[in-house]
């Protein structure tokens, strides 16, 4: 595929934002330097510093992505794949080139082995509807975990529904990690292993290798659900293994509406379509038709242009940032929470998952004393902090916590041990009310 | 702008802290009805006894936060022993001070939409309904500052769509 060379819609040095766009060898991350390229940051809330503690439910959007998009919309938009004229050819190649950098950026050798979906739930959905009512029938397997997302869960529930197939769970143990003991019984048989690479309530990260090695053992395809895990780290799907994976662009700097499913060329090939509609299609005759090419066999209708484009500047400035150095940075900070956390409240806060050094994402969850998860999450907003409560769209994992909720303080670049304090500091304040 | 000190009233902290009517009554014959809020996972159970017309015994069961279990607490209280018709009156009046009216902010209303769904709306506040209807919402006034943080309105609203649906559920089988 063509894939245009230049990205004029970058900003260009020096006259835009001071961010680092130039390549780096692996540093440090600059967070002083990153919170600068979020406006929303120095908001004030309650008469207090915006202390933005969401990034897994949704991260901030950085300035180059929101320049580019404007840009995109003042100087280039036009449909895609459509005109021949001037504005609709730049389009085609900012959206195609806006592909090609997210291929590059999970080590997609293929850029047509990237699909644009409108979230990582579509992306799941896709896989389902599209392979999976294809490819399983009654009794077929597959396998899931505990730690999922309903997004990893409830798709595949509606498959056991409707089409008899039969769906088996990974389990947990009491630290949070997936009980892998007896994981080839699990496996035996199945078609397929749906499994998160990042827990988006415990922060586990589990062993993905092992488990993609024992599915395919097993003669599993296996997707995976990248939605926590892109965002914050090197990931390379062909490293990973998998034949599904799928992210999201809104946590990881990009706006919403913008989705990623990734997946095998000939699995992609052999799958029917989901939506059907313009785009998708090849020709149209009254008695059927022949689809279009992967992956725009799966794009049907005009697909979201300015926010893959606004994805192609996320990707843009998480390279130029350098993931390793974001990871490092964010398991530095995740440390320093927990240990902070525990240090001050003791016993009377539990912190949820994997215990350190258990290698986690940047997510914790917790429970202080029995204060209500939507209370204290109140009590923080007065302090300008701003946590997620509530089952996180994972009640399989809330029951097997045995909690109906947890609050829940989530990591990303821009922030910082001083953000942390505040959360410590804030949590004590609901001793007033609920002490 | 609303401070945390509107939301947690003395009052609400005190049913929260020390919750009345908690437990559950052997259904049947008691009636038994469930709410969830599915964004938040909080659920409440209402165990409702009717006995000629009065509602005899009521009992709540469930999890939640302190406005969700306040406001259960304090409906218990306000419907035990009265007439179911007198129940019915409480419920609209307190519907009416969990509505917007005034404020009329958009978003985070969902709550005051659905309880709203089945009820006439009017412009009367809930100790103008509960003076129509002659009760009177006592305890239960502290519950109107949470309308001042509209996401919570869904919180304190749970229970009293829950007791509309045993409620219901009683006339159902009384065959009414």
């Amino acid at each position: 595929m063509e894939v245009a060379a230049v990205t004029p819609v970058r900003p260009e040095p020096g006259t835009g934002h001071d961010h680092p766009l130039a390549p780096v060898v692996r540093r440090d991350l600059d967070v002083a330097r990153v919170k600068k390229d979020f406006p929303l940051l120095e908001r004030v809330v309650h008469g207090k510093r915006l202390v933005y503690l969401d990034s897994a439910s949704s991260s901030q959007k950085p300035l180059a992505v929101l320049d580019t998009m404007d840009r995109y919309y003042t100087t280039t938009h036009a449909n895609v794949h459509r005109g021949v004229y001037q504005i609709a050819q730049e389009a085609t190649e900012l959206y195609e080139s806006a592909r090609a950098k997210v291929a590059r950026f999970v080590g997609a050798g293929d850029p047509g082995e990237i699909v644009f979906t409108k979230n990582v739930t579509e992306a799941i959905n896709l896989v389902a509807y599209s392979w999976g009512r294809h490819n399983l029938g009654p009794g077929d397997v597959v396998v899931t975990s505990e730690l999922e997302h309903h997004a990893d869960f409830v798709p595949w529930l509606q498959l056991r529904e409707e089409k008899g197939a039969e769906l088996r769970i990974l389990r947990l143990r009491p630290d949070g990690t997936l009980d892998l003991d007896n994981l080839d019984q699990v496996l035996d048989g199945a078609k397929l292993l749906a499994i998160t690479a990042a827990s988006n309530v415990l922060g586990t990260l589990p062993p993905l290798r092992r488990l993609v090695d024992a599915a395919h053992d097993a003669g599993a395809l296996v997707l995976v659900d990248a939605a926590q895990y892109v965002p914050h780290q090197s990931a390379d799907v062909r490293q990973i293994g998998a034949d599904f994976l799928g992210f999201t662009g809104h946590k990881m700097l990009g706006p919403t509406g913008i989705g990623v499913l990734w997946a095998r060329r000939e699995l992609l090939e052999d799958m029917p379509p989901f939506l059907t509609g313009g785009e998708m299609i090849r020709d149209v005759r009254f008695d059927g038709f022949t689809t279009n090419d992967v992956p725009w066999k799966f794009e049907a209708g005009t697909p979201p242009i300015a926010e893959a484009v606004g994805l192609g500047a996320a990707v843009d400035y998480l390279e130029a940032l350098d993931m390793g150095a974001v990871r490092e940075h964010e398991r530095a900070l995740t440390a320093y929470a927990i240990e902070a956390l525990k240090a001050r409240y003791g016993s009377a806060l539990v912190v949820h998952g994997p215990p350190q050094p258990e290698p986690r994402a940047g997510i914790v969850s917790f429970t202080y004393k029995d204060v209500h998860a939507h209370d204290l999450s109140q009590v923080l907003d007065e302090a300008g902090v701003c946590v997620r409560a509530g089952h996180h769209c994972a009640k399989p994992l809330m029951r097997y916590l045995g909690v109906s909720a947890t609050a829940r303080a989530s990591f990303y670049i821009y922030n910082d041990e001083a953000d942390v304090d505040a959360l410590v500091d804030a949590i004590g304040q609901s001793d007033t009310l609920f002490g | 702008m609303p401070g945390l000190e509107d939301l947690y009233r003395e009052i609400i902290l005190d049913h929260y802290r020390h919750p009345r009517n908690r437990g559950e009554l052997e259904s049947p014959p008691a009636i038994r009805a469930e709410g969830f809020n599915p964004l938040c996972g909080d659920e409440v159970v209402v165990y409702l006894a009717v006995d000629d017309g009065l509602v005899s015994d009521l009992k709540v069961s469930g999890q939640g936060c302190s406005i969700s279990q306040s406001s259960a607490s304090m409906m218990s209280a306000a419907v035990k022993g009265k007439t179911i018709s007198q129940a019915r009156a409480t419920i609209k009046a307190f519907r009416a001070m969990m509505s917007l009216h005034g404020h009329q902010l958009d978003g985070g209303a969902d709550g005051v939409a659905a309880l709203s769904s089945d009820a006439e709306m009017d412009d009367r506040t809930g100790p103008e309904v509960a003076a129509d209807e002659g009760i009177t919402l006592g305890d239960l006034e502290a519950l109107q500052g949470v309308v001042k943080f509209p996401v919570r309105i869904k919180c304190a609203t749970l229970s009293w769509h829950t007791l509309a649906q045993a409620l219901h559920d009683a006339e159902a089988e009384s065959g009414g």
